[in-house]
């Protein structure tokens, strides 16, 4: 058998901050995995660096990163999945990205049960950050979905969980980072579909109040929506923004054109960042005009449109290496959750950003529905807000920890695949059954021999 | 982790009772550091460690720790810096700060000291800063902070054995920083003109001095940007530029 391939690489996530070295391993088998995991359990404790599993790297910040350890680049990790249509259910290898399983789903009338802004994230990634799409207020996250895990824990062992077997292990694993073991396979729900189309209903919202008012009464009509807010806008326009709502579209309902192949579906990247952008391109007056023409040009109401699946989902699919715009400096990404009932404090956030001129050109609003039982999956039910901004924005780290502050007070907490800058006081007090996940951990890992930058940071 | 706004966690200070050095401390405790080692000569009982620990205390951190370290003794500094992770974990940040001004006229009537001058400002660097750097390559990330200064960027007649050590040690960081180059570790050269401390307060002011606190806001600064070389004040650059240019015979003429 020949030897796996490692390298020692710098790795940083999709904001591109913070790089740190670590060796990088393919393993291409769980036991390739496993051994991996048992030589790095063996270090002495002093020396110990670790170990922690990566896919495609779209978390932002530090999460599958191992500074001076080891990193299992999971993309060769036993390749495969299958579709079970009767049951609707699939298995896949925990390195199989969604964009893959998507390309072979729709085709034949299938549709993954949750996906997030980017179809570029592995079946592994979606558990350990236990994401959630535009359908989390109707569809929870993507770990809601999830039947069965295959984990392999530090001491080289394979487990199998679900919700009735070790429910324990199971949910500390939903969003656990990638911190409880190495998710090796994975058995989900898929939902049925009769085109690769959406059925869209667009709303320019004139101020936060409106979307908000809007999301709340129709949400339960849609199972997808989200609302860009235009976060540069101030005084009466504060929070105005486009409010996308959708369905997948039936066959009866696209171009007739289109009805010989409902199911077509070639999603492209139709241009690409340039490799070097100068530092400052994305600045507040760039990402004012932007704001305002993005805007001016939504439809005040459109209705019944169709629209493809990844335009709909993945727009930023289409730009590879969209991550480059933010310059050499790179970005940080800010996603924070607050419950229903804290409307107002989600509106002094929104003022806060406005009035410091936050260039941030993809700011997300979103309702959330029901949590899953795992103690660090992120959602609750609330309201979510992310949005981009250059690391190298002056006086950024203050303005985040003022409002890590204000999310903090209002129950609210960050999203840890999208943090590269919290304090660990901070995210312990916002995840408070961080205790009971630890004690699953202890029980899999008593050496900590998974651990990522992430955790190191945020002492998970 | 220096975290993706520049703030670290630990901090460990080589010249712990330097002025510039407790400075930078205290600025990178006020961004967020909890954890810091204060590495000087009889650390364990010195007053001047102990008011710096309660200036950082006060300023946030949550641990600091004193640590003994002598610049002159080559041999001890690898396990200083072992045992400065075991006291503060991962060093996000070494700030390397110490070293001896003196006094030329003194030097010249007594050469011993004056070298004795040169290992405090040059060759202890040179074992301390590889043995930091060993760490920080293990680790697979972390920042040297090394004070330069620019009398060694073009020695002075005025101040040449003080230069000539900055000298070395500026081009010692420099090296160090390209060897590190791609190893998640880097050197952060910071070189300061004239700043009014306790150690330069027997020489008259040149132009543009600084605070140790602008010292301190240019690292924490530096760490944020991830540059390589910072002046302090910044204008010192442009000056240095010309500088260098000047003839020797004008330059040697420059006042004391």
């Amino acid at each position: 058998m020949a030897a796996m391939a490692r390298r020692r690489a710098l790795l940083t996530g999709w904001g591109r901050t913070s790089p740190t070295a670590a060796t990088v391993w393919r393993p291409r088998t769980a036991e390739e995995a496993a051994s991996l995991l048992r030589a790095a359990a063996r270090e002495p404790a002093a020396a110990r660096r670790g170990a922690i599993a990566r896919g495609l790297g779209r978390s932002y910040g530090d999460a599958a990163q191992c500074a001076g350890g080891a990193v299992l680049d999971c993309a060769d990790l036993a390749p495969g999945y299958r579709l079970d249509p009767g049951r609707a259910l699939v298995t896949a290898s925990a390195g199989t990205s969604l964009a893959e399983l998507m390309a072979h789903l729709l085709p034949r009338g299938f549709f993954l049960p949750v996906v997030p802004g980017t179809r570029h994230v592995t079946v592994g990634g979606a558990i350990g950050a236990d994401i959630h799409g535009k359908n989390h207020h109707a569809d929870s996250s993507f770990g809601a979905h999830v039947r069965a895990l295959r984990i392999l824990t530090p001491d080289g062992a394979h487990r199998e969980a679900s919700p009735g077997t070790d429910p324990e292990l199971f949910w500390a694993t939903v969003g656990g980072m990638g911190l409880t073991g190495v998710v090796t396979e994975a058995t989900f729900s898929v939902v049925p579909v009769e085109t690769s189309a959406m059925r869209v209903d667009i709303d320019r919202v004139p101020d936060l109040d409106a979307a908000l008012a809007l999301m709340s009464a129709h949400d339960a009509d849609y199972p997808y929506s989200v609302c860009w807010v235009d976060l540069l806008a101030r005084g009466p326009a504060l929070g105005r923004g486009v409010l996308t709502r959708a369905r997948h579209a039936r066959a009866g309902e696209l171009a007739p054109a289109a009805r010989r192949d409902p199911l077509a579906y070639a999603p492209r990247a139709v241009a690409a960042a340039p490799p070097h952008v100068p530092p400052r391109l994305l600045d507040t007056w760039s990402v004012r005009a932007f704001n305002a023409a993005y805007y001016a040009r939504a439809p005040r109401r459109g209705r019944g449109r169709i629209q493809q699946l990844s335009s709909f989902f993945h727009p930023l699919d289409a730009v590879r290496g969209w991550n480059r715009l933010y310059g050499p400096r790179g970005l940080v990404q800010y996603q924070f959750a607050l419950p229903f009932g804290a409307e107002e404090e989600l509106r002094r956030v929104v003022a806060a950003l406005a009035a410091a001129r936050a260039p941030s050109f993809l700011t997300v609003l979103k309702r959330l529905g029901p949590g899953t039982p795992a103690p660090l999956s992120f959602p609750i039910p609330g309201w979510t807000l992310a949005l981009d901004l250059p690391a190298e924005l002056p006086g950024l780290a203050a303005l985040l920890h003022r409002l890590d502050e204000r999310v903090l007070a209002a129950g609210g907490r960050i999203y840890l695949a999208k943090d590269s800058r919290a304090r660990a006081a901070a995210v312990h007090a916002m995840y408070p059954r961080l205790e009971e996940w630890r004690a699953l951990r202890s029980r899999v890992d008593p050496d900590g021999v998974l651990v990522s930058d992430l955790a190191r940071r945020l002492e998970l | 982790m220096r975290n993706a706004v520049g703030a670290v966690d630990s901090v460990l200070v080589l010249g712990g009772r330097s002025e510039i050095g407790a400075a930078v401390a205290e600025r990178l405790v006020r961004d967020g550091a909890r954890r810091v080692a204060l590495a000087a000569r009889g650390a364990a009982d010195s007053a001047g460690i102990a008011e710096v620990a309660a200036r950082l205390r006060a300023a946030g951190a949550s641990e600091v720790h004193p640590l003994e370290f002598d610049a002159a003794r080559p041999e001890t500094h690898a396990a200083v810096v072992e045992a400065a992770a075991e006291l503060v974990g991962d060093l996000d940040a070494v700030v390397d700060a110490f070293g001896v001004l003196g006094d030329q006229a003194a030097f010249e009537a007594d050469p011993a000291a004056a070298a004795a001058a040169a290992t405090a400002t040059y060759t202890g660097h040179v074992s301390a800063g590889l043995a930091v750097a060993r760490r920080l390559r293990e680790q697979g990330h972390g920042t040297l902070v090394v004070l330069s200064s620019v009398a060694g960027v073009r020695v002075r007649r005025a101040n040449f054995v003080y230069g000539s050590a900055k000298a070395g040690l500026d081009g010692f960081a420099q090296g160090l920083g390209d060897a590190l180059h791609g190893s998640g570790a880097r050197v952060l050269l910071v070189r300061p003109g004239y700043v009014r401390t306790r150690m330069s307060a027997h020489v008259s002011a040149a132009p543009f001095p600084a605070t140790p606190g602008q010292v301190a806001d240019a690292v924490a600064e530096g760490l944020r940007t991830g540059a390589e070389t910072v002046w302090v004040p910044r204008r010192l650059r442009l000056v240095f530029a010309g500088m260098r240019a000047l003839p020797r015979p004008l330059w040697r003429r420059l006042p004391r």
